[in-house]
């Protein structure tokens, strides 16, 4: 039973990895309507940018904050350029907009930086950690921790902040928003640049893991079976979808991997959110899109 | 009627969709601090007109002047800043916020504190945040709406909804507000509270009201002035007394014998 335990708590704190590259696609979905498949390339440029300051010298504090600036300047860039020529055009226009984007982004992190793999050291010591009877990776439970931080402040942002009434809002009814003054144009602003904030602390994370190399700006694809389990309106949900992925693939492979050969972990997520969009295409926490027809 | 200061002047006003004229070289004028009633038939054209006021639509011919500026074209962002607040047929309202919020929203463009001092809960973010929830409590005790502030639009009935809807227009300080039918789908004593805070507003604030409305009986109690339309052009103007008289407009009400 501990070993269950284990596996599950393993597999729920492995997915808060996946929770916080999701939650960079809720924003900017709930308040633009969105699916910015740039996030992923995003990341990898916060990422990238954050590494080769930090690789010149850079102190780590005195790195992440220009990173944050160029995220920022990054958002105002998107909004002016891309999104307010598009404005009122289609969803599938936007999306393939965003498409384009990634490979703008990807293409000029490579020209600025290189493609070479960075090593990212945020001096977490990825070692085994004996919480009473359960062994957790320290790894895990500081990314895991960094979430919540995350969330919470978000969650401040949204609710406790004029901004966040504008906000929220844009993501109700954008034409109801502009007729009372909003405006939408800075709202954008706004939502991509925490996107990229958000990005930025992903990319971090799980370059810390796996290196800050071109494959990171794939976790949009894992991404897309969470976003498709919590739904794509729900930071809530993008929290939750993130566990269920993240403990699902552990429990897969420990404990179906044995029965069919194993490497289960890169596809399992994708067969789960096909089940859910059989029985619950919004999601468990999106809005039922009712249409008239 | 002819005013002598208008807030607001519609000149020879035309919009089409697809070749289908929904205003038809339009004119007339909205006196200061009056309440003018828009009536006329369905599909004559008063909602467009109501849109082009605050830019939702854009229109092909003529001009408009409001507050001594004249516009060739006005988005609903300028139109907002300028002072026109305005409220929707089918209700606009951000279902998932509280009243409160909602209210708020209404404010957002009088926000002055950055996004960053807000974020960081900065004195000048806090007084204003703070001067902000005052103002709300104001209009949710003038709408008599306290005891929904934390409910849910959404959970409200259609009557309330409306009411919270003007409260939020209401709440930037708009010298002209724009209502599209305040009164539809509301019972008799909804109605009447709606029609009295609609002439408290106007009387106390010296707010100029347009408003769109089917209830005669409504119309000529509560506005000053009436425009009648039919199929898009102007078929009457002037006090609703004037404008009961009027042959012609009960010819676009009742139909004419040819």
């Amino acid at each position: 039973m501990g070993f269950f335990f284990e596996t599950l708590l393993g597999g729920l704190l492995a997915g808060t990895m996946y929770s916080l590259v999701a939650i960079g696609f809720v924003l900017i979905y709930k308040a633009s309507g969105v699916f910015n498949f740039a996030q992923g390339a995003m990341l990898l440029f916060a990422a990238l940018t954050f590494v080769s300051l930090h690789d010149q010298g850079v102190p780590f504090v005195l790195a992440l904050l220009a990173t944050v600036l160029v995220m920022i300047a990054g958002a105002w860039l998107i909004e002016r350029l891309v999104l307010r020529p598009l404005v009122n055009r289609s969803q599938i226009t936007l999306f393939m907009a965003t498409l384009g984007l990634s490979f703008i982004i990807e293409g000029l992190a490579q020209g600025l930086m290189g493609s070479q793999v960075r090593a990212l050291d945020l001096g977490i010591d990825d070692v085994p950690l004996l919480l009473g009877p359960l062994m957790l990776s320290q790894f895990d439970l500081i990314a895991a921790a960094t979430a919540v931080v995350l969330v919470t402040v978000l969650a401040l942002l949204f609710n406790k902040t004029r901004i966040g009434v504008s906000l929220r809002a844009v993501a109700d009814d954008t034409t109801a928003a502009l007729s009372i003054g909003i405006n939408l144009n800075r709202i954008w602003q706004i939502v991509w640049a925490v996107a990229g904030i958000v990005g930025l602390v992903a990319g971090l994370l799980w370059g810390a893991r796996q290196g800050v190399q071109f494959s990171l700006s794939l976790v949009v694809l894992k991404a897309l079976p969470v976003l498709i389990i919590g739904g794509f309106t729900s930071i809530g949900g993008a929290i939750v979808g993130g566990l269920i992925v993240g403990a699902a693939e552990n429990l897969a492979e420990v404990y179906i991997g044995p029965l069919i050969g194993g490497g289960i972990t890169p596809w399992f997520a994708y067969v789960l959110a096909l089940a859910f969009l059989y029985i619950r295409p919004a999601g468990l926490f999106g809005e039922r899109a009712i249409e008239r027809v | 009627m002819s005013a002598a200061d208008p807030i607001l002047q519609v000149n020879a006003i035309s919009l089409s969709f697809k070749g289908v004229k929904a205003i038809n070289q339009l004119s007339f004028a909205v006196a200061r601090g009056e309440i003018c009633a828009l009536i006329g038939p369905n599909g004559a054209g008063k909602s467009s007109l109501l849109n082009i006021l605050n830019g939702v639509y854009r229109f092909d011919a003529g001009s408009i002047v409001f507050d001594r500026e004249a516009f060739q074209r006005i988005d609903p962002l300028r139109a907002a800043r300028r002072g026109i607040g305005r409220t929707f047929q089918n209700n606009a309202l951000f279902k998932q916020m509280s009243v409160i919020d909602n209210l708020l929203s209404g404010l957002s463009r009088h926000t002055r504190a950055s996004f960053i001092e807000q974020a960081l809960g900065l004195p000048r973010a806090r007084r204003e945040a703070e001067a902000h929830r005052q103002l709300a409590q104001g209009i949710l005790e003038f709408l008599e709406l306290q005891a929904q502030r934390d409910v849910p639009v959404g959970n409200l009935s259609y009557g309330l909804q409306k009411r919270v809807e003007l409260g939020r227009a209401l709440i930037a300080g708009p010298s002209l507000l724009l209502l599209d039918e305040p009164m539809a789908g509301m019972n008799a004593e909804e109605k009447q509270d709606m029609a009295r805070f609609i002439a408290d507003i106007n009387r106390d604030l010296g707010t100029t009201v347009v408003l769109i409305e089917h209830d005669m009986s409504v119309v000529m109690e509560l506005s000053d002035h009436v425009v009648v339309l039919d199929y898009g052009r102007k078929v009457g103007d002037g006090t609703p007394a004037e404008v009961q008289a009027d042959p012609e407009v009960i010819a676009a009400y009742l139909g004419v014998v040819h």
